[in-house]
């Protein structure tokens, strides 16, 4: 007993400045990314928060951990436009809404974030499993209907102003904005690998093993996740930009 | 008599450290990867950072030990960049692997390494990390990695040249016995540099 409140208290300390955890229970899952040294991917049971890390939330943590602030944090672990929209290093501003999720965050800051809150960020895996599911179904990804709504947010000009968190209906998990929102970061998003591999030089069958083999998709169909891939792939961890958040698992 | 010497000036440079690894040694530079306050462990067994090497121009790259295809090749492509420097040139430059299979890579598997390859370890180190710092070291260096069911790594493989105060000047993913003739000249210029 004593050790279970122990588990929960974290979890409800954190609960009350956020929108709160998600238990997901986890299982095989297919994800729509090819690897070549599985089928299923195994998800452990871990809780999401329900909504993606806001610029307030951020604010808070800026304000506990002084390096990261902007222009304090190292330029190694965030680029120049590193909280770029915010009106002054702890100041929001008109460009920051309290409740919008926080954007122009590195993969480190948003790792530290989660690190401090005694959480961790979700592995790709976790991310694409529980981003799988619709209002009413864990796994929608066949259905046409569904993926067409997540493309036509794909397809939306990204100058707009960014709408607040937990506007969209939650899944079927009672996780909000995985689609439809702002891209997010993955605690392994450097494993994701597309177009970028060794395979090109010297002995093929030795590269296999040790050199980067591209991912490839396994569900051509899944254009969302595809570009996901493709976007995380693309980045370095220091870099940031004006629709990439995050939110963090335990 | 030389030993004499050589006691006296050790005893001077003890007396002396203090003094410069506080009041003269200039902040770390912002974009140094040795930001990273991350404790790890040497081939000896030794608790280090990577900021210990904060000094010396180093070649940096990410391997595991018991990989056995590319990673050899990392090394070998440090050994062949060795080979194009002067004597003068290679005690100044150090060269540092450290390891994205912590779980694995004890001090142990890492000095085996080191002694199978016959590295010199007045000047290449090889390191373990936390397993919690891993990506974080892979993102300041710019290498992706991802680990396969069988215990084997996927990785994107880079030699990454760092100035004496640890930022990034130089890279080559070119892995072979025949080094990027551009890398080269990048360690030398950052070499000749005081």
């Amino acid at each position: 007993m004593a050790a279970l409140s122990l588990l929960l208290l974290p979890v409800l300390a954190i609960a009350a400045s956020t929108g709160g955890w998600v238990r997901l229970p986890g299982g095989n899952f297919r994800s729509a990314l090819k690897y070549e040294d599985r089928n299923l991917v195994r998800v452990t049971p871990f809780q999401l928060m329900e909504t993606a890390v806001t610029n307030v939330d951020f604010l808070a943590f800026v304000k506990r951990h002084p390096d990261w602030r902007r222009g304090k944090a190292p330029a190694v672990f965030a680029e120049a436009r590193y909280l770029q929209h915010w009106a002054g290093p702890t100041t929001l501003g008109p460009k920051a809404l309290p409740n919008q999720p926080v954007v122009n965050v590195s993969w480190f800051a948003a790792d530290a974030y989660c690190k401090a809150q005694g959480a961790r960020l979700p592995t790709w895996n976790e991310w694409e499993y529980a981003a799988a599911a619709d209002e009413t179904r864990t796994d929608a990804r066949k259905d046409p209907v569904w993926r067409e709504r997540i493309l036509g947010w794909y397809a939306r000009p990204s100058k707009a102003a960014l709408p607040r968190v937990g506007l969209q209906a939650a899944n079927a998990y009672g996780v909000r904005d995985l689609h439809g929102l702002v891209w997010e970061w993955t605690g392994d998003a450097g494993s994701l690998l597309v177009d970028v591999d060794n395979r090109k030089q010297g002995d093929v069958d030795k590269a296999k093993f040790c050199g980067a083999g591209a991912l490839s998709m396994g569900d051509r169909d899944n254009y969302a996740v595809l570009m996901r891939v493709a976007m995380l792939s693309s980045l370095e961890a220091g870099d940031v930009t004006a629709n990439l958040g995050f939110r963090c698992a335990i | 008599m030389g030993r004499l010497i050589t006691h006296f000036a050790l005893a001077l440079a003890l007396l002396l450290s203090p003094l410069a690894g506080t009041a003269q040694t200039p902040p770390l530079p912002s974009d140094s990867i040795y930001q990273l306050d991350a404790r790890m462990t040497d081939q000896g067994g030794r608790t280090t950072t990577l900021a210990a090497r904060r000094g010396r121009v180093q070649l940096v790259s990410m391997f595991y030990t018991s990989c056995r295809y590319i990673c050899p090749l990392i090394i070998d492509s440090g050994l062949a960049i060795e080979k194009q420097l002067t004597p003068a040139e290679k005690t100044r430059l150090g060269v540092t692997l450290v390891s994205m299979d912590p779980k694995r890579d004890g001090a142990d598997a890492l000095m085996r390494v080191a002694s199978r390859r016959k590295l010199d370890l007045t000047r290449w180190t090889l390191l373990a990390p936390k397993p919690g710092d891993v990506r974080t070291i892979a993102g300041m260096l710019g290498i992706r990695y991802r680990e396969l069911a069988d215990g084997e790594f996927n990785h994107t493989s880079a030699l990454v040249l760092l100035d004496a105060q640890g930022r990034i000047l130089a890279r080559t993913e070119k892995m072979s016995g025949t080094p990027d003739p551009e890398f080269v000249s990048a360690v030398r210029k950052a070499l000749a540099a005081r």
